[in-house]
Parts: C-alpha cells; sequence; structure tokens
C-alpha cells in the first residue's frame, strides 16, 4: 500500500508491504541507516526513533502505522552543522564504545531534556532503562545525558521540525 | 532476521467502522492497536493474521474520564497515559503502582491498556489490578456494546471473551469512598515479566475518628494476582475471609496465605513453582499493607504513601 510520512521534516511517499517494519522502511527504503536494528524483539532499543512527539521501539512498529505521521530519527539531531547538545554530551563523557546502542539512547535523551531539562541520575535510569548497552556499564551515559542538560539541552523545542 | 508473514490491512477511521471491517473480513482480522504484543508473537509466527485492522487512529478511544462516580479508560490509552493520569493515581494508586512497572518507558509509550488486556498474557500486570478492582469491560459489537467483569474478561492463556466482531473499547471502575490500593511485582530485571505479582484493593467501613488509629474493618476487598497461575488473575477465598474482618496483619498474613494456597503456579525460567507461591503470599501482603496506608490517608487519617497529586 502506498503510504506518506514525513520523516526529519521531509514528506517521503513509498509503497510498502503491510509487513514492513518502520525500522526497515528507515533504513532500506530511506537510506536513513542512522537508527540501529538490534534485538528484533523490543527489548534492546536501539531502534528508538520518534513517531510525532514520543519515542518508540520502531522493530515494533509497522511502516504504514506511521503514515501521515512524523518521524523524527537520529539524523535529525545535528542542526545547521551544529552537534545537538546530547550528541556533546555523549562525545565529551565517552557515552559510547560500540556506539550500536548510542541512537536510542540519544533519540529518549533528547526526549527526556525536552521534558526534563535537568534530570537527576534516577530519571536517567529510568528513561534508559528499556534500552541496552553492552558496553559502557551505564555509567557514561547517564553523565553524557547529565551533561548534556547542563549545557543548554533545552535549546531545540521538544518536536521541533527542521528549521535552519 | 525477524519479520511478520504476509499480511492484509485496513486503517479504521471509527469504533463502527472497525467493527464492520471485523464482520467483512472475518475470525483470521485481528485488531493492531500499539502492537507490542501482537507484532512481537506476529513475528514468530505465534500469531499469523490475515488482516490487521489498524485503530490507531480512533481518537474517541483514548481518554481516561472521571466521571458518574467511575473512572473509565478508553482501550487506545497508551501505557504512559495512564501512568501519568493524577485522576487514576489519586483513585486507584494499584494502576500507577502497576504502570511502573509494565515493560520499561519506551514500551509504554506506544503499548495500550486495551491491547495488554486482549492480549491477555498470563503475565500482565494489569489485568490482576483491574480483577482487584473489580472493573468493568465494555466490549463494543455491530449491536451495540456489552459489559463484562474482568474477572470473566479472560477465559485462558492468550483467550478472552472479545468474540471475533467485537472490540474492547473501556475498562470502568467504580470510585467508592474510604478505599486504597497497591500493586507489589517482583521481576529479574528492569522491564522483564513479573516472577509473581499480586495487588489489594481495600475498603473500609470506618477510617477511624480523627487522630485515632482504630483498625478499622474491611468492608470489601479485592486481591488481583499475576503470573502464579491465579483463576480469574484473582483470590476469591482470601477475599471472603477479609470482608468483614479488621484490617490488621493478622488478617493480612492469613489472606496471604489463602492466596497462595489458591494459585496453580508453574516452574520456568522466571523461577521454581514454590518461590512463586511463596510471592503470592508475600506480595499479597505486602500489597495489603500498602492499601491499607493509602485507604487511611484517603479517609483523612494518618499519612500513608498515598500521592496526594490533584488533576
Amino acid at each position: 500500500m502506498q503510504i506518506t510520512m514525513t520523516v526529519n521534516g521531509v514528506s517521503h511517499t513509498r509503497d510498502v508491504e503491510a509487513r514492513l517494519l518502520l525500522i526497515h522502511f528507515l533504513r532500506d527504503e530511506l537510506g536513513l541507516t542512522g537508527s540501529h536494528w538490534g534485538c528484533d524483539t523490543s527489548n534492546c532499543g536501539a531502534c528508538v526513533v520518534w513517531l510525532d512527539e514520543t519515542p518508540v521501539k520502531s522493530c515494533t512498529v509497522l511502516a504504514v502505522m506511521a503514515d501521515g505521521h512524523r518521524v523524527r530519527t537520529v539524523e535529525d539531531l545535528a542542526r545547521g552543522g551544529r552537534l545537538d547538545p546530547v550528541q556533546q554530551g555523549f562525545a565529551e563523557c565517552h557515552g559510547l564504545q560500540c556506539g550500536f546502542c548510542t541512537p536510542g539512547m540519544m533519540m529518549t535523551a533528547r526526549w527526556l531534556l525536552d521534558h526534563h531539562p535537568d534530570p537527576a541520575p534516577a530519571e536517567i535510569r529510568e528513561a534508559l532503562s528499556g534500552q541496552l548497552c553492552r558496553c559502557t556499564g551505564y555509567e557514561n551515559i547517564v553523565r553524557s545525558v547529565q551533561w548534556a542538560g547542563q549545557h543548554g539541552a533545552g535549546q531545540h523545542g521538544a518536536g521541533e521540525p527542521a528549521e535552519d | 532476521m525477524q519479520v511478520p508473514a504476509y499480511v492484509e490491512y485496513e486503517k479504521a477511521t471509527s469504533v463502527a467502522h472497525a467493527l464492520a471491517l471485523l464482520e467483512r473480513f472475518g475470525p483470521e482480522a485481528r485488531i493492531l492497536a500499539g502492537g507490542h504484543s501482537l507484532i512481537p508473537m506476529m513475528k514468530l509466527r505465534l500469531a499469523q493474521p490475515e488482516t490487521l485492522i489498524d485503530i490507531n487512529g480512533l481518537s474517541e478511544l483514548s481518554y481516561l474520564t472521571v466521571t458518574g462516580g467511575e473512572l473509565r479508560i478508553g482501550a487506545l490509552t497508551r501505557h504512559a497515559q495512564l501512568l501519568d493520569s493524577a485522576g487514576a493515581a489519586r483513585h486507584f494508586t494499584i494502576l500507577h503502582d502497576a504502570e511502573q512497572v509494565i515493560a520499561d518507558p519506551v514500551v509504554r509509550n506506544w503499548g495500550t491498556v486495551g491491547g495488554s488486556l486482549c492480549q491477555a498474557d498470563p503475565s500482565e500486570d494489569l489485568s490482576a489490578a483491574f480483577a482487584a478492582l473489580k472493573a468493568t469491560m465494555v466490549i463494543a459489537h455491530p449491536g451495540g456494546t456489552r459489559t463484562v467483569p474482568a474477572r470473566d474478561f479472560h477465559t485462558g492463556p492468550y483467550e478472552t471473551v472479545v468474540g471475533p466482531a467485537e472490540i474492547l473499547t473501556e475498562i470502568r471502575i467504580t470510585i467508592r469512598p474510604g478505599g486504597g490500593s497497591a500493586y507489589e511485582k517482583v521481576g529479574r530485571r528492569a522491564g522483564d515479566w513479573p516472577v509473581g505479582a499480586a495487588g489489594s484493593a481495600l475498603w473500609l467501613e470506618d477510617s477511624g475518628p480523627a487522630g485515632g488509629e482504630p483498625a478499622g474493618t474491611i468492608a470489601d476487598a479485592g486481591i488481583g494476582l499475576t503470573a502464579v497461575g491465579a483463576p480469574h488473575f484473582s483470590a476469591a477465598g482470601a477475599e471472603d475471609f477479609l470482608r468483614g474482618a479488621p484490617a490488621t496483619e493478622e488478617s493480612f498474613a492469613r489472606a496471604g496465605e489463602l492466596a497462595a494456597a489458591s494459585c496453580r503456579p508453574v516452574s520456568d525460567q522466571r523461577g521454581p513453582a514454590d518461590y512463586k507461591r511463596h510471592l503470592a503470599c508475600e506480595l499479597t501482603i505486602r500489597s495489603l499493607r500498602r492499601a491499607l496506608a493509602r485507604a487511611r490517608c484517603a479517609g483523612g487519617g494518618a499519612p500513608g504513601g498515598a500521592p496526594r497529586d490533584e488533576g
């Protein structure tokens, strides 16, 4: 069936099978390979993207369910050549090693900081509790998100479309 | 790579339209809400519907209202919305407790209350919470609606009374005075299904004079049990014992024993049956304790653990 969705501010129309998962639509149809396809069982969270204003696990959403909606992926974090504070935080605080979980971690962190600009470590851990990292032990991820909170992470409004 | 098998897809534009689509496509059609139970099962071929009828556009099924002495929850309400509802937390704190430990925050963003109930996984938390609260399920069919007690909603693992051309539309819970409720879950790790869980609702006959600390008499009690093989996700014998009993530690201990005795847990990768039976007892006691504290708090007595937020 034909679907149209706005991904990172750009409208895309494609003919897809109903069984196509959103993560595969983003990666294979649109070439947006920043979102990672991990466990396939909605456990790991590497595939987290925003559906409208909400982080979802895109391995457990059909592309057709996003028809008529807006999707935001990790490719939309940096604006005008400037990294989002969340990305800067991950760089400053060594929030990644292999980087596989990082896109999902950052998309959930972005959402958290839009709603709670200066979260406590416990709030960060709770927000990220549905996402797995097998490298860092999470300490540095929590520090990265805290760093972002303390360095202007609220500068992008929640769900703002790309407008550089 | 796990992907669902070929499936047809229809987008419903109203409840009536969804019912018409169900009639048209027959018993091999399935309602698609959040999909966070159904899509994983489709990937594993444990579910293989011919047609998906997507109801995510039906905003008419997404609401939380307190009206006519009832809390009404639309079936398409996302778990995160129920968790964030101050009204639900104030009247039925058990729902707030349960939602905090259902899956993880990102799954809760998209998974729905009605979807969880209709999936009818024996380890699903809300079935026990609604059983404890003696909720009522509203089911729409082509001729109108019918209501079913929460305890009669499930006919077995992954099976409910919702027929092929029917949709669960709403959950209703009567707000009664003197009530308090709580949910206690033991899981192996964040976001996991429970090893065992119990939820309790207590309604006191008399919360006692202000400043006093009488035990109070239990007017009514509801006990829900998750993942421990409890008939109808509940513990009717323990509830019968508590009705009219004093709200004391001794009563709760006996209720815990009765609840555990009524369970038929099975040993699996989450734990042995005897441990699960132990959990049924202990978690029933703990949830009764917290429910009592909240009932007293709501009744204007001693401070308990209940949230006091408005909304």
